[in-house]
């Protein structure tokens, strides 16, 4: 478990995404592990800075499509042959063809959802409470216009003074200390 | 021809391509931010806001109304009768479903084909689908007569051992139904929570603070979030595509599957899903003129928008035409007696002036003036066209459910249709309990997507470091 007092991390805040993903990628390449990025909107050239380049939430959405598709086809032949067979005209119980629109349905249905919340699941959301948001300047920037480059107190780099002076090379707008 | 009537000077007009900009010059992260979260976290709801709201609440109300006098009194109140036993509940049903699907087109098959432009009008466009969907899915269930016995269409093992039957495009249309309101749902609400945390953290107000701060999870915009969080967005997207396909099909099938002459072609599912269309975006348009006048978005839904819709239109307007034609020549190249007869009498009938009425609304004005570009950016033109093409689409709806009802095969058995009251009061009461819906999305939530416009800014581009310097 992490420690859940003291320092969080050190939080730089820059102006344009471009300074942003230039001191991302020099502190990865410096040999940062434990930091993020923040941005108003999805900044693809961070999340590669950072060393972030793929993602689990295609392989859930697929599951879950095969599992929903996969139970809905099985329902509509357990109760099309085995719980309530009808019998009209002699036509055949198992008519799979006329079942493929709920498959279909469903496996879209279970398909989109395990996208929706593996997605949410995956980000560890929703979590109401997050360090980052003691610092003062977070929220007025980080969902409207500013970009921010948070080094966590976590990577074995880090060191309170040292970190600071590091980030201000990267001439930010502010470099704040961000308390748990 | 079109590019020579802009005057070079125009803000509005991009000078490297002579459209029409898709986001006015000079606005920045912090514009735009601000300009949609004011319409929202403000104090003052403007008077307009309430007298509309006033209106269509008492629509609302109307529907209320109706429905309670239908559930104490059975389906007897409307005009359905044999041989007329589908009126308005399905009329309405397939034509709200229509309606919706120009949000998912928006929103999902255009964000595949990285079609920014629809970035500024695809959360209104979702909020409106699923707006629909909540209106389309009404009838059905009020239209069973015993809606208190809806769950029997649900595969649930309750004490009578009785099961749905899975052969019946009736039972298909639950579950694409279904799927679609769910789906639509998610992708609006996944699609919003950036921005509501934008609303959390612009928010003055506490109640608005706790309100925002819930419903947007925690969100805090980390890289990380937003890779999984675009993965999601896209294969959302990816499922919505086929999935709106298929719903408008799968209700298409309720006809093409009974062997009604009128009903019985295969024409249905493609011309059915291009009509839904075209509706839909006649009602993107219906909303987005009076939106942008009133909270002064011209910068952001610009003519480009309407542009592009009426476009659309246009081309969906075609394939719609392409159907009436099929139809007409299917019933005249088949050979079939009562094909050729239900056709002959859809078009001469006792009911012939609602064809006529839909040729008019649907083919003939959109066609013949969708293709001036003048009239295309036209707001008027484009808000009066939008209303020609939705009245048009619900007589489509009505044309192909009452005219092949009404003349059935047995000239005994042949009847007529009135709607009643009832039936007209349920009809405007949805028109009312949408436009309250859509009032409440308006005031309360984020109508234009921030995350997405913030993208499309010339900021949001990152350039190398030595062009920057260069610059310096």
């Amino acid at each position: 478990m992490p420690a859940r007092e003291g320092t969080y991390g050190l939080l730089a805040e820059f102006e344009t995404p471009g300074d942003l993903v230039r001191a991302a990628r020099q502190a990865r390449q410096d040999g940062w592990r434990r930091m993020d990025c923040y941005t108003p909107y999805p900044v693809e050239e961070a999340a590669e800075a950072i060393g972030f380049h793929r993602n689990k939430v295609a392989l859930l959405t697929l599951i879950g499509g095969l599992m929903g598709g996969t139970a809905m086809f099985l329902l509509q032949v357990w109760v099309s042959v085995l719980a309530y067979p009808l019998n009209i005209a002699g036509r055949p119980t198992y008519s799979w063809p006329a079942f493929i629109v709920p498959t279909y349905e469903w496996t879209i249905l279970w398909a989109g959802l395990s996208a929706a919340f593996g997605m949410l699941a995956l980000n560890g959301l929703p979590s109401l409470y997050h360090p980052l948001f003691n610092a003062p300047n977070f929220r007025d920037g980080a969902t409207t216009d500013k970009f921010f480059l948070c080094l966590e107190a976590l990577d074995p780099k880090f060191d309170r003074a040292e970190t600071k002076a590091y980030l201000e090379k990267f001439e930010p707008l502010s470099v704040t200390e961000v308390d748990y | 021809m079109a590019t020579k009537e802009i005057k070079p000077a125009n803000q509005w007009v991009d000078p490297a391509t002579g459209e029409f900009r898709v986001i006015a010059l000079g606005q920045n992260f912090r514009s735009i931010t601000e300009k949609i979260v004011r319409i929202v976290l403000t104090p003052h709801t403007p008077m307009g806001w309430f007298a509309l709201f006033t209106v269509a609440g008492g629509g609302a109300v109307m529907l209320m109304t109706a429905i309670t006098w239908l559930f104490l009194k059975g389906v007897g109140i409307w005009a359905i009768t044999q041989p007329v036993a589908w009126g308005f509940a399905i009329i309405n049903f397939v034509w709200w479903i229509g309606i919706g699907h120009a949000g998912t087109l928006i929103s999902a098959i255009l964000l595949l084909f990285k079609q920014t432009w629809r970035n500024a009008i695809s959360r209104f466009a979702e909020a409106m689908t699923i707006f629909a969907v909540v209106c389309a899915g009404m009838f059905p269930l009020i239209h069973v007569g015993r809606p208190w016995l809806g769950y029997w269409m649900l595969p649930l093992p309750f004490t009578m051992n009785v099961w749905p039957q899975f052969r019946s495009p009736l039972e298909w249309d639950v579950f694409a139904v279904s799927t679609y309101a769910t789906i639509s749902v998610v992708f609006w609400y996944i699609g919003m929570v950036p921005d509501l945390a934008t609303f959390r953290d612009r928010a003055d107000s506490r109640l608005a603070k706790y309100f925002y701060g819930i419903i947007s999870l925690g969100w805090r915009g980390s890289v990380r979030h937003w890779m999984r969080y675009e993965t999601a967005s896209l294969l959302l997207a990816g499922l919505a595509t086929p999935l709106v396909l298929s719903v408008h099909t799968v209700i298409s099938f309720d006809f093409a599957v009974a062997v009604l002459p009128g009903w019985h072609t295969t024409i249905f599912p493609p011309y059915f899903v291009a009509g839904a269309i075209y509706s839909g975006f006649a009602m993107v348009l219906t909303l987005a003129i009076p939106l942008r006048k009133f909270y002064h978005l011209e910068s952001l839904v610009t003519e480009r928008h309407i542009d592009n819709m009426g476009k659309v239109m246009l081309v969906t307007g075609f394939i719609v035409g392409y159907g009436y034609g099929m139809e007409a020549f299917m019933a005249w190249y088949s050979a079939d007696h009562w094909e050729a007869f239900a056709f002959w009498n859809r078009m001469f009938g006792p009911m012939g002036w609602a064809y006529w009425v839909l040729i008019a609304s649907n083919l003939v004005i959109p066609l013949t003036t969708l293709w001036s570009r003048k009239l295309r950016t036209n707001i008027a033109y484009m808000f009066f066209i939008s209303i020609v093409v939705n009245t048009g689409m619900w007589f489509e709806r009505f044309v192909i459910i009452v005219t092949s009802l009404y003349r059935d095969f047995l000239p005994s058995s042949w009847g007529t249709y009135r709607a009643t009251k009832w039936d007209y009061m349920t009809f405007v009461g949805t028109l009312g309990l949408f436009t309250t819906l859509f009032l409440l999305f308006v005031r309360f939530l984020p109508m234009i997507p921030m995350n997405e416009i913030r993208m499309i800014l010339p900021q949001a581009k990152i350039k190398p470091k030595a062009t920057v310097e260069a610059g310096d």
